[in-house]
């Protein structure tokens, strides 16, 4: 039975829903750049990351690939600043987002995290509804006009392909939905925060390929607007949707560059024996 | 083993089956609705009002204040501690040995405190010695429970730009049903409880109107009653460990309860 207030909240929906046909997902900084210098990362004592120098190219998918323990992950949550949680982990080197080294002195940790919208391996919604999973990242970081909410978890979760499949149950908990679904509301999500940059740690890996096939879709389509960098296991998906392609071994960066050189012309004795299936 | 478990099953169904066989006949709507008349420990009529009351107030009160105290000490060693902290070992391994230490020992311990403080025994001095004595059972459990809490889901709300503060209200909703389990395990230890209140709660027929009267508790009152001559008082004690394992199982369904309702979105 439907209660009234739940036909109230819909009919809310509705109005909104016509009002985001017209509105495209809010327009970003346009010089968005991820520049490191000398970055060496330590944990425990171990040298885990090795004198990395890099650009990220704007605006595009790069894809990180190279076998376990090389030090993907790593690299990718020393980018949201996620090992400040880690006391034994010690890095120096610098890492400037849209020019800022953000292990400088006075930076807002906070606004870092904020630039970057992160999708983890397994997708790990909040114990909420589906509504306030989306909503909770715009309330914390400062909106509590209703209106302006319920717009944005439409949107978004529109923007997600979504929005159809949970219309009518949005006020129940997220958990309920299947794990591709979860994947997809944890990206609404962190896009709800109006980041800069997505960090994608292999966050297809759990996921069956339908569902894989979705979020590489969504990746793609996001790609317009955002710059992505993703962790992966999987060579072939790295070809899928990569633009750029760079290879750890040990720490170290083996070799970078765009998807077809990387592929077709690979350089490094060291990348040649990888694609070659030769360790892993 | 099978021997083991059924020494076990035997001993748990003897003393089931002897309060309720001593019990039930004594147990009617006087005893849980009047309070001791004179001459009620010799056989007279009356009920064991004032102690289900005197236990429900110093185990909500002492509730209250073990709860306000153990959730932000266990959200703390936890979540602002680093993992290998040697304080937050300090922590645990304290609470390890307050969790082994004898309920008499609390008893005299609170009762030096009043003496100190200038407390008689009362209400509030049972509800303090009963929350010292609880808080160990509902720290520890609850800490145990924390620990098992995988890093994906501070590390989602980290990333979304949470604070610490933020992360660990959302945290809260996760950890709930875990939270009443620790409440229940240390409702089952308070309740029952009769060294920590001899002394500092002390005993009367009357229902306390205020926190510096003495309050009547169920396990006393058991005590009480049991250590009369007369064979219908110790039958009488017999209800009365009826109705307090009674109200520990209300309590246990209520949380349950209240706690699948309140975290139906949990993970």
């Amino acid at each position: 039975m439907i209660s009234t207030n739940q036909i109230l909240i819909n009919s809310n929906y509705n109005s909104v829903i016509e009002m985001n046909n017209a509105i495209t997902l809010k327009k970003l900084v346009t010089n968005q750049s991820i520049k490191i210098e000398g970055l060496d990362v330590y944990i425990e004592n171990q040298h885990i990351l090795k004198d990395i120098n890099l650009t990220i190219p704007e605006k595009s998918i790069t894809c990180i690939i190279g076998p376990s323990g090389c030090g993907k992950s790593t690299f990718l949550k020393t980018l949201n600043r996620m090992h400040d949680e880690s006391p034994e982990v010690k890095i120096s080197g610098k890492v400037f987002v849209n020019d800022e080294n953000i292990y400088g002195q006075h930076v807002n940790v906070i606004d870092t995290r904020k630039k970057m919208g992160l999708l983890a391996q397994r997708p790990c919604p909040l114990p909420m509804s589906i509504y306030e999973n989306v909503a909770y990242g715009p309330r914390i970081h400062g909106i509590k006009k209703r209106k302006a909410i319920n717009q944005t978890v439409i949107q978004y979760l529109q923007y997600v392909g979504l929005w159809d499949e949970v219309r009518d149950r949005v006020r129940t908990s997220a958990t309920r939905l299947s794990i591709g679904q979860q994947q997809r509301l944890c990206l609404a999500r962190g896009l709800a925060i109006e980041p800069e940059y997505i960090l994608g740690d292999e966050a297809t890996s759990a996921l069956d390929p339908l569902s894989t096939k979705k979020i590489e879709e969504l990746f793609i389509k996001l790609k317009e607007k955002y710059t992505i960098i993703l962790v992966t296991h999987t060579l072939r998906q790295a070809k899928r949707i990569a633009d750029h392609i760079i290879f750890m071994y040990l720490g170290k960066i083996i070799e970078s560059g765009s998807t077809d050189e990387f592929f077709n012309n690979p350089k490094k004795q060291l990348t040649k024996e990888y694609l070659s299936g030769s360790f892993s | 083993m099978i021997c083991a478990a059924m020494i076990i099953l035997g001993v748990l169904v003897y003393i089931i089956a002897t309060v309720f066989y001593r019990g039930l006949p004594a147990l009617n709507l006087d005893m849980i609705t009047k309070l001791p008349g004179g001459g009620f420990y010799l056989g007279k009529e009356g009920g064991v009002l004032n102690a289900i009351v005197g236990s429900l107030y110093i185990m909500i009160g002492s509730l209250i204040i073990s709860i306000l105290i153990s959730v932000p000490l266990v959200m703390f060693v936890n979540f602002y501690l680093p993992p290998k902290s040697v304080f937050a070992f300090l922590i645990r391994f304290s609470l390890d040995i307050l969790f082994g230490i004898p309920s008499i020992v609390y008893g005299a311990f609170g009762f030096a405190l009043m003496i100190y403080l200038g407390i008689r025994a009362s209400l509030l001095g049972g509800i303090l010695t009963v929350a010292m004595l609880i808080m160990p059972i509902m720290m520890r459990s609850f800490d145990e429970i924390t620990r098992l809490l995988s890093r994906d889901l501070p590390d989602a709300l980290l990333s979304l730009g949470a604070t610490k503060y933020e992360m660990v209200k959302v945290i809260l909703r996760q950890l709930m049903p875990g939270l009443v389990t620790a409440i229940l395990l240390a409702i089952g230890r308070g309740i029952g409880d009769a060294a920590t209140v001899l002394f500092t709660a002390g005993y009367t027929d009357n229902i306390p109107a205020s926190l510096n009267q003495p309050a009547a508790t169920l396990p006393l009152s058991i005590f009480f009653q049991l250590g009369s001559p007369v064979e219908e008082v110790q039958n009488r004690a017999y209800a009365s460990a009826i109705i307090l394992t009674v109200i520990i199982l209300i309590l246990s369904f209520s949380a349950r309860y209240f706690s699948s309702k309140f975290s139906k979105n949990k993970i």
